[in-house]
C-alpha cells in the first residue's frame, strides 16, 4: 500500500486508501498533481478539503499551492455536483444563436445561480461552458456526456422534465 | 513489434486482404454533431437490417472474416447540420439527416436493389438539385480537403487502415532514411506554419529547437482548442489520431526529443479517448518505444487531459499546466525552444499544424506549395457557423476569398429564421476572441495569414462566425470581451483588469449610459492592454473592441449619441412599442404591466409609454398576438 | 544566450550603457541611474512580469518588460516615450479603479508604492469606473493582518513565502478577475502553517498585508495610571528606528529612544541585550553540556520565533534537538514579570511588559500558552520598530530634537554579545565568546570571530577552540533550514551548533523594521550593531555585572532548575492546517441531526442518490425536516458496501430507506 504517506495519522491513511493508490500510481511526483486531482475527483466526484491537504502533504508541497491549482481550473469541483450535469455552451456560435436565454431558462427551471449552481436535492448541476466545441449544431447542452444539440429553452425544459420523471420513478 | 522496415507492408498486406471480399462499406459519421444527432442508433438500426437482408456485417475487419458488409464509422465529415450522414461505398452515395427508421430502406434499396433512396438525397437549396454523391453538393465540392481528408473516411480507431492508406511511412521515412536536419529542412521549404494563431514558420520553430544543446527535449501537441467557435482539433483528433501522432512523431525526430505531451481539452472526452487509444495501439505495434523503425532512437508520448482553462492554449501556460501548476503564462523570452518543459528545449505545435506534416513528408514541398499563397502554403481548415445556411468544418486553400466560403460552401447568409437573404451579409468575426470582423469590402481579399492581419484580424485557429445585418456590433465586442475576461489567468494588471473595464464600458454603452468620453477611454485602453499586456491571450484580447471600433463605429456612436441600437438588438436602448395593426385591444398586457406603462380604451390599440417602461417584457409575454416589440 | 562578455554597450534614451554583467535589463537601467516603476520585480525573487510597469521600448522588440529581458550588446533601449508614460499611467489607473480607496486610513499610507508611483507617474485622475472589492479582512493571526481589498496581486509575497522560506503558506486562489492571494482553502492565516516571520508583509507594495498593531493597547496601558509600563527594546530596532525619522539606515538611536519612550509615558525602558546576554550563558551552557556529555547534537538555536514554529510543523522529529531556551524577548519577560514587581514596588498584576522588536513573530511568540505565568502573559505587548515609529509621531514627539537618556538599571545594562543577537552570525559569535573561556579555561583577549560574519545563505565553519574542534552552520531564511534540517534529519552531516533565523540578514531585517528595499540597508543596520558592539566597554556576555547578579540573586547558577523554570521551555509538534484531520462527527452547532449520504463514485452507482431525495422527501412528509440536516457528502471509502449514510456517529453501509428512517427515528427519539 501507500509507504510514504504513511506517517500521517493511521485514521487518515484508512480514510484515504483511494488516494493513496493514486498517488503511488503517479509516484508522490507534484508534478502530476493535475492528473492526480482529476483522478481523485473521479473517485470522490469532487474536490474535498480534507483530501486536496492530505495530498500536499504526501506530496510534500503547501496545501495553498494544491488549493491554488485546484481552484484555477474550471474544471475542478471544490463542492459536490448534481448527478446531472448539464453544460450549457456559451461559445460564439451557440451565443448568436441565442445560448443565453437557454441558460436563463434553465437557472430559473431548476432554481440556481452561477455560484450557487447545484440543485439542494443534488439531481442537478448547471454550468455555463466556453465552449464545447460542437459549433455546427448550435446552440447546444449537454448533460452528463449526452450532446443535445440545436436546443430551445422549450426543448431543454423537456429534457429536465424527463429526468425528473424518470428519477421520481 | 515492428522493427524491420517491411513491417508495415505486411500490416498493409493483411489489412487488404481483409477487404477483399467486402462487397459494400457503409460508413457513419461517429462525429460529436452526428452522434448527438442520432447516428449510433443508425449505425445499430443498419447492422440489424444488414443481417435481416440475409448478408454479413462486419465490423471489425479480420484477414479470416467473410463478410461482405463493411460497417464503420467515421469522424467529423464537416456537415454537422446535414447529419447524421451515411456513406455508401464504392458507390459514394451519401445520404444526409438519416434516422434509425431509414435502415431498412438504405438496405433494401441500395445494396439488394442496387438503387438510391432519393428522400435521403442532399438537395441544394439554393438551385434545387439533387447531389448523389459528396463529390455533387456545393457545400464539399468547393472545398480542398487535405487535413481533413481521411477524417470522414476511415475507422479512427484501427491503426491498421491507418497504415493500410500509407500511414506512418513518413514517420518512417524521418526516422530511417532522414537526418533531423533533413526534416527540418523539408519543413521549412514547405513553408507550413503553425495554425494555432500566430502563424510563425513551424520549420524555423523546429531547426531554433534542435540547435540547442540538451540531454532532453520535449515535443508538445497542443490540443487545447479553447476559441469558441472553433472545432477542427478536435475533428482532426476524433477522426483521424493517428495522423496527429504521426506528425508528433516526425516533430520528435526533427528536434531530436524523445518524449511528446498531448494536451487535449477536457471538454473533448472522446478526442482523448480516441488519441490515447491511438498512442497505446502505436505502442504495441512498436511504432512507439525504444527503438523506433530500427532508428536505435526512442520515442514515446503521454495524452495529458486539460483541466479546464483557456488560457493554457497558451504555450507558456500549457506548460505551466503539465509541469501541475497554475496555467498563468510567464514571460517570453525565454521561448520554449531554449527553455520550456522543466526547463528543457520544447517544441510546441497545434494539432492542425502536426496533422500536416506526414503529408510534407510523403508528398514533399512542392506538393504542398501547389495550394495556397506564397506567403501561406497549404490549406487551412476554417470552423463555419453563425447565421449561414452550411454550418460545419470546411478546408479551403490558403488565398481563397470570404465570398467563395460565406456564399458558395456556406451557402449565403441567413436571417433571423434562418432563410436564406441574399442582402443579410454583415460581418465575418474571424480567428474568435483573438480576432477581428472582416466585412463587405473584404469579401474578395484572399484569406491568408498576413493579409488577415493587415486588416487587422487574425486567422487564428480557424473559427468564422458569420453574422447578418441583426447583429449589432457592439453586442459581439461585448460577447468576446466577456470570454476573454472569464478565462484571464488573472496575472497581469492590463489583461486582469483592463478587461474587466473594457467590459464595463461596453456595457455601459449598450445600456445608453456612455458619453463621448467613454469611446475615446476604450480606444485608449484597449491599445495599452494590446501592446502591454503579458501573454497573446491578453495582447489579442482587445481585438474585437478595436475591429469593430474601427468598422463599425458609427453603430457604437449611434448607441452613445442617438441612444439608439442600428441592429434592434440592445434590449435598454429598444424602444417599446405596440403594433396598431396586430394589437386586439384585450387589455392583458397592461394588467401585466408592473408600472402601469401601458394605456388603453379596450378593443382599441394600445401604447406603451417608453418613459416608464422598464422593459421586464411582461407585456409581451402576455400578448397572444406578438403585437409587442422592443422590450 | 548570454553575450555580455563582449563590451558593446546598450544604448539607453540614447546614451551608451556598458552592460557590466546585469542578469536583466531592469537591473542594468537602474545600475545607470535611472528608476522605473515595477510592483513585482524584486532582486531575491524569481521574475514574475505581471505589473507591467517596467516596460521599455526596444528596437526591433517593441513593448517589452525589461525585467525580463537579458540584454544585449547594441540593444536600443527607450525608457520614458509617451506611449510607455501613458501605458504606465492607464495600468495605475486601472489598478485604483479596483482598489480600495481608504488611503488616507491605511496603515501603509506613508510607505505605499502604490501611492507613490500614482504620485510619480502623474495620475491625476482614474478614467475608469471604480470596481470596489468588497471582502472580509482577515485578523486571525496574532502577527498579521492580511485585507484582500488592497491586494494589487503582485504575487511578492507568494513568492516570497515560498522561494525564500519554502513554505508557501499563501498562494494565488481562483482565476481572472476572482484571483485573490490566500492561504489553503481560504482559511484565516490564523489557521494555516504561517509562522508568522512577515516577509510577506515587508514585500507587499500596499496595505494588503500588514504587521498587527498593538499601539491602542499600549497606549491604553500608558494612559493608565494604575499600570507600571516597562519596555524592553531588541538590538535591531535601534539601527533601524532612525530611518523614519530621517536618518541613514545603521545609525543607533538607543538614547533617543528611550527619551521618547519615557515622554510617551513609559516607566522604565529596558534592553533585550541584557536578556540576551542571559540567553547566552544558559545556551552556551547547554551546549557545552550536550558536547561535553556526548548527548543530542547538533544543537539548533531557537531564538527565533518563526523557526520554532517552522520546526515544529514540518521538524516534529528535529524539536529534542532545539535549545531548550526560551528567546530573550521571552526571558526578559519572565525574569521582568518575577523579579520587578518587587523592585518597582507594584502588584505583579499592575505590571505591563512591551517589547519593541523588529519582528513580527515575536508578536505571535509573546502569546504562546507556555509563556503565561500567574499574573498573566510575561509579555503583555509587542510593538514593532514601525508601531513605535509611529507612536513616536503620534504623540508628537520630534525625535531628531531629542536628548539622549540612558537605559534603566539593571536590567538595561548589556555587553556588545548581546547586542550582535540582532544580525545573523550574531547568536553564534555571542555563545563562541563564552564557550572559548569556558571551553579553554582561559581568558579570551580578541572577542571578535569574523568567522562566523557575513551574509551566506548557509555559512558553514569549523572552528578550534582549544583542543575542541567545532562544526558550526549560520543559516538565514527558513529554505535555506530546511536545506540543513533535511541533512539532519538523513543524519548526513555532523555540526555541532546551527544558528537559525527566518529573516534573510537576521533580525535586522525583520518584518517590523521601517520599509525599506534593497539589501543594502540590511547590511547597513548589521554594521551599526557590530560598531555598538565595538563602542560598549564589555563584549562578553559573562563579563556583565547584573547578569552575575542576577544568578546570585534569583537564577542561582547558569542551568539550574530554577534557570530551567525561568528560562527554558518545551516544544510541540503542531499540525500544518487546523481542521485537516478528519471530524468523525462534524456537527452543525444548531442541535439538529446530522444525516450525511455519500455520493461517492462507489456509493452513487449504487443509488445513494435516490436514497437522498428520498431521504430528504421522507423528511419532509414526516414534518421532520427542521430537526435534520442532510446533506450529501464526500467518499466514507466503504464503497463495495455502499450506499454509505451517517445518521449522528452511527454509519451505516448497504443502506436502505428502510434502515436509515429507522436509525434516525431511534436517534432523535433518544435526543427528545
Amino acid at each position: 500500500m501507500c509507504s510514504s504517506c504513511c506517517n500521517a495519522q493511521q485514521e487518515q491513511v484508512r480514510r484515504f486508501e483511494k488516494v493513496c493508490r493514486i498517488l503511488d500510481k503517479h509516484q508522490h511526483n507534484p508534478s502530476r498533481l493535475i492528473p492526480i486531482l482529476q483522478e481523485v475527483q473521479k473517485e470522490y466526484r469532487y474536490l474535498p478539503e480534507e483530501v486536496m491537504a492530505f495530498i500536499a502533504t504526501s506530496l510534500g508541497v503547501s496545501p495553498a499551492k494544491v488549493y491554488g491549482v485546484a481552484s484555477f481550473y474550471a474544471n475542478f469541483a471544490l463542492k459536490p455536483k448534481g448527478k446531472y450535469v448539464i453544460h450549457i455552451c456559451e461559445g460564439t456560435a451557440c451565443h448568436v444563436k441565442g445560448s443565453g436565454k437557454i441558460k436563463d431558462a434553465l437557472f430559473k427551471k431548476l432554481n440556481v445561480t452561477p455560484e450557487n449552481n447545484t440543485t439542494p436535492d443534488m439531481l442537478f448541476t448547471v454550468q455555463p461552458v466556453s465552449c464545447l466545441g460542437a459549433c455546427g449544431l448550435a446552440p447546444v447542452m449537454t448533460v452528463n456526456e449526452e450532446v443535445h444539440g440545436q436546443v430551445t429553452p422549450e426543448a431543454a425544459m423537456v429534457i429536465i422534465d424527463e429526468i425528473i420523471k424518470k428519477e421520481r420513478n | 513489434m515492428l522493427t524491420d522496415m517491411q513491417t508495415l507492408e505486411l500490416i498493409k498486406q493483411g489489412y487488404d486482404k481483409a477487404v477483399k471480399p467486402i462487397q459494400h462499406r457503409i460508413i457513419i459519421c461517429a462525429g460529436t454533431g452526428c452522434v448527438a444527432n442520432g447516428s449510433l442508433k443508425v449505425f445499430a438500426a443498419l447492422k440489424k437490417e444488414v443481417e435481416a437482408n440475409g448478408l454479413t456485417a462486419v465490423v471489425t475487419l479480420e484477414e479470416c472474416n467473410e463478410g461482405q458488409i463493411h460497417l464503420s464509422k467515421s469522424g467529423c465529415q464537416g456537415f454537422c447540420q446535414m447529419g447524421p450522414l451515411v456513406t455508401v461505398e464504392p458507390e459514394g452515395i451519401l445520404y444526409v439527416k438519416v434516422k434509425a427508421e431509414d435502415a431498412a430502406e438504405i438496405i433494401k434499396t441500395t445494396l439488394i436493389d442496387k438503387s438510391k433512396v432519393e428522400r435521403l438525397l442532399y438537395v441544394d437549396p439554393a438551385h434545387g438539385q439533387v447531389c448523389h454523391t459528396q463529390k455533387e453538393i456545393p457545400f464539399y465540392a468547393q472545398q480542398k480537403r487535405i487535413e481533413l481528408g481521411d477524417c470522414g473516411y476511415i475507422d479512427p480507431e484501427d491503426i491498421r487502415e491507418y497504415i493500410a492508406r500509407g500511414g506512418y511511412y513518413a514517420a518512417r521515412r524521418a526516422y530511417a532514411k532522414m537526418t533531423a536536419q533533413q526534416v527540418c529542412e523539408e519543413i521549412t521549404a514547405s513553408g507550413l506554419r503553425g495554425r494555432g494563431g500566430g502563424g510563425f514558420p513551424t520549420g524555423k520553430k523546429w531547426a531554433l529547437t534542435l540547435q540547442q544543446k540538451s540531454d532532453k527535449k520535449y515535443v508538445v501537441c497542443n490540443g487545447d482548442e479553447g476559441d469558441p467557435g472553433a472545432f477542427m482539433d478536435r475533428s482532426l483528433m476524433e477522426g483521424n489520431p493517428h495522423r496527429v501522432l504521426e506528425g508528433i512523431m516526425i516533430a520528435g525526430r526533427a528536434i531530436e526529443a524523445d518524449f511528446a505531451y498531448v494536451y487535449v481539452r477536457a471538454e473533448y472526452p472522446l478526442a482523448v479517448e480516441r488519441v490515447r487509444k491511438a498512442v497505446e495501439d502505436a505502442r504495441a505495434l512498436g511504432i512507439l518505444g525504444a527503438d523506433v523503425f530500427g532508428s536505435g532512437m526512442a520515442f514515446d508520448c503521454e495524452v495529458m487531459e486539460g483541466a479546464g482553462a483557456f488560457v493554457c492554449g497558451e504555450e507558456t501556460a500549457l506548460m505551466a499546466s503539465i509541469e501541475g501548476q497554475r496555467g498563468m503564462p510567464r514571460p517570453k523570452p525565454p521561448f520554449p525552444a531554449q527553455s520550456g518543459l522543466w526547463g528543457k528545449p520544447t517544441v510546441i505545435n497545434n494539432v492542425e499544424t502536426l496533422a500536416c506534416v506526414p503529408l510534407i513528408i510523403t508528398n514533399g514541398p512542392g506538393w504542398y506549395r501547389e495550394c495556397g499563397t506564397q506567403g501561406s502554403p497549404g490549406t487551412k481548415t476554417f470552423a463555419l457557423t453563425g447565421h449561414v445556411a452550411n454550418t460545419g468544418l470546411i478546408e479551403v486553400p490558403f488565398g481563397s476569398t470570404l465570398r467563395k466560403i460565406v456564399f458558395d460552401i456556406g451557402g449565403g447568409v441567413t436571417d433571423t429564421t434562418g432563410e436564406i437573404d441574399p442582402d443579410a451579409f454583415k460581418a465575418v468575426q474571424i480567428g474568435g476572441p483573438s480576432g477581428g470582423c472582416l466585412i463587405n469590402e473584404h469579401l474578395d481579399y484572399p484569406l491568408d495569414f498576413d493579409t488577415v492581419k493587415k486588416i487587422g484580424a487574425m486567422v487564428g485557429s480557424g473559427g468564422l462566425v458569420v453574422m447578418n445585418n441583426k447583429t449589432c456590433m457592439v453586442q459581439i465586442a461585448h460577447f468576446f470581451m466577456r470570454f476573454t475576461q472569464n478565462e484571464s489567468c488573472g496575472k497581469c494588471i492590463p489583461c486582469r483588469e483592463g478587461t474587466k473595464q473594457m467590459l464595463l464600458l461596453l456595457e455601459q454603452i449598450m445600456e445608453g449610459k456612455a458619453t463621448a468620453k467613454t469611446l475615446d477611454t476604450l480606444q485608449t485602453l484597449a491599445e495599452a492592454v494590446q501592446k502591454g499586456s503579458l501573454c497573446g491571450l491578453g495582447k489579442t484580447a482587445p481585438n474585437p473592441v478595436l475591429s469593430t471600433l474601427n468598422y463599425f463605429r458609427h453603430e457604437y456612436e449611434a448607441h452613445i449619441f442617438q441612444k439608439r441600437c442600428p441592429a434592434g438588438a440592445c434590449k435598454a436602448l429598444a424602444i417599446p412599442e405596440i403594433s396598431a395593426e396586430l394589437c386586439k385591444g384585450c387589455g392583458f398586457c397592461a394588467k401585466k404591466c408592473p408600472v402601469g406603462a401601458i394605456t388603453g380604451e379596450r378593443k382599441q390599440p394600445h401604447k406603451i409609454d417608453a418613459d416608464k417602461c422598464i422593459r421586464c417584457g411582461a407585456c409581451a409575454q402576455a400578448c397572444k398576438f406578438n403585437a409587442v416589440a422592443g422590450v | 544566450m548570454n553575450t555580455n562578455g563582449t563590451n558593446e554597450p546598450i544604448i539607453l534614451n540614447g546614451q551608451p550603457v556598458v552592460i557590466n554583467g546585469q542578469k536583466n535589463l531592469l537591473e542594468l537601467i537602474r545600475s545607470a541611474g535611472i528608476e522605473l516603476p515595477t510592483f513585482c520585480y524584486h532582486s531575491k525573487l524569481s521574475v514574475y512580469g505581471a505589473c507591467r510597469l517596467c516596460i521599455v521600448e526596444i528596437d526591433g522588440m517593441g513593448v517589452v518588460t525589461s525585467c525580463s529581458t537579458v540584454p544585449t550588446p547594441g540593444m536600443v533601449v527607450r525608457t520614458h516615450t509617451d506611449q510607455l508614460r501613458k501605458m504606465r499611467r492607464i495600468f495605475l489607473e486601472l489598478l485604483l479603479a479596483n482598489h480600495h480607496q481608504s488611503c488616507t486610513t491605511c496603515d501603509k499610507s506613508d510607505s505605499c508604492k502604490l501611492q507613490e508611483l500614482a504620485r510619480q507617474m502623474g495620475v491625476t485622475d482614474v478614467r475608469f469606473p471604480s470596481i470596489p472589492k468588497d471582502m472580509q479582512a482577515d485578523t486571525s493571526s496574532p502577527s498579521l493582518v492580511r485585507d484582500p481589498n488592497k491586494c494589487i496581486l503582485c504575487g511578492d509575497c507568494v513568492r516570497a513565502c515560498s522561494e525564500i522560506q519554502g513554505i508557501g503558506a499563501i498562494d494565488f486562489a481562483g482565476r481572472g478577475a476572482t484571483t485573490v492571494v490566500a492561504p489553503a482553502f481560504n482559511k484565516d492565516l490564523g489557521e494555516v502553517d504561517c509562522v508568522n516571520c512577515g516577509l510577506c508583509a515587508s514585500v507587499c507594495p500596499t496595505g494588503a498585508i500588514v504587521p498587527k498593531s498593538e499601539i491602542e493597547d499600549v497606549w491604553k496601558a500608558v494612559n493608565d495610571p494604575n499600570v507600571t509600563v516597562v519596555a524592553q527594546i531588541a538590538p535591531a530596532v535601534r539601527v533601524a528606528l532612525g530611518e523614519m525619522f530621517g536618518l541613514e539606515p545603521g545609525v543607533a538611536t538607543t538614547g533617543r529612544i528611550v527619551a521618547a519612550l519615557k515622554k510617551i509615558g513609559f516607566d522604565k525602558v529596558f534592553d533585550t541585550s541584557f536578556a540576551a546576554d542571559l540567553t547566552v550563558l544558559e545556551e552556551a551552557t547547554e551546549f557545552i553540556e550536550r558536547k561535553t556529555l556526548g548527548k543530542k547534537l547538533p544543537l539548533f538555536t531557537s531564538c527565533c520565533p518563526g523557526w520554532v514554529k517552522y520546526a515544529e510543523q514540518y521538524y516534529p522529529e528535529l524539536l529534542p534537538n532545539l535549545s531548550s531556551c526560551r528567546s530573550p524577548q521571552q526571558m526578559f519577560g519572565s525574569l521582568a514579570k518575577t523579579t520587578l514587581p518587587d523592585q518597582l514596588k507594584v502588584k505583579p498584576e499592575q505590571l505591563y511588559v512591551v517589547s519593541i522588536m523588529p519582528c513580527t513573530a515575536k508578536k505571535f511568540e509573546a502569546k504562546r500558552p507556555e509563556f503565561r505565568g500567574p499574573a498573566g502573559a510575561d509579555v503583555d505587548a509587542v510593538l514593532t520598530t514601525q508601531e513605535l515609529g509611529k507612536m513616536i509621531k503620534q504623540a508628537g514627539i520630534q525625535f531628531h530634537k531629542l536628548t539622549p537618556e540612558s537605559l534603566d538599571m539593571p536590567m538595561g545594562f548589556k555587553t556588545g554579545a548581546g547586542v550582535i543577537f540582532g544580525t545573523t552570525g550574531g547568536v553564534s559569535e555571542a555563545v563562541l565568546r563564552y564557550a572559548h573561556e569556558k571551553l579553554t579555561g582561559t581568558r579570551l583577549e580578541n572577542p571578535d570571530f569574523t568567522d562566523v560574519r557575513g551574509n551566506t545563505g548557509i555559512l558553514s565553519k569549523t572552528l578550534r577552540i582549544g583542543d575542541i574542534y567545532l562544526k558550526l552552520a549560520i543559516v538565514h531564511s527558513l529554505s535555506n533550514a530546511r536545506k540543513i534540517a533535511d541533512q539532519v534529519k538523513a543524519g548526513n552531516c555532523d555540526y555541532d551548533l546551527i544558528e537559525v533565523m527566518a529573516c534573510p540578514g537576521g533580525c535586522v531585517a525583520g518584518a517590523g523594521q521601517p520599509v525599506s528595499e534593497g539589501g543594502e540597508v540590511v547590511q547597513q543596520r548589521a554594521k551599526g550593531l557590530y560598531e555598538a558592539d565595538k563602542t560598549l566597554q564589555l563584549h562578553k556576555s559573562q563579563d556583565n555585572p547584573y547578569i552575575q547578579q542576577c544568578y546570585q540573586t534569583t537564577l542561582e547558577k547558569p542551568g539550574s532548575h530554577k534557570a530551567h523554570e525561568m528560562l527554558h521551555t518545551e516544544y510541540n509538534s503542531r499540525k500544518r492546517l487546523c481542521g485537516s484531520a478528519i471530524n468523525l462527527s462534524e456537527g452543525s452547532g444548531d442541535g439538529k441531526l446530522n444525516v450525511s449520504v455519500c455520493v461517492g463514485t462507489g456509493c452513487y452507482l449504487r443509488g445513494s442518490q435516490t436514497l437522498l431525495t428520498q431521504l430528504l422527501d421522507t423528511a419532509h412528509t414526516k414534518g421532520i425536516d427542521d430537526k435534520l440536516h442532510i446533506k450529501a457528502t464526500f467518499c466514507f471509502e466503504a464503497c463495495t458496501k455502499g450506499p454509505t449514510v451517517k445518521v449522528g456517529d452511527t454509519i451505516i453501509e448497504k443502506c436502505d430507506l428502510k434502515t436509515a428512517t429507522r436509525e434516525i427515528d431511534s436517534q432523535l427519539k433518544v435526543r427528545v
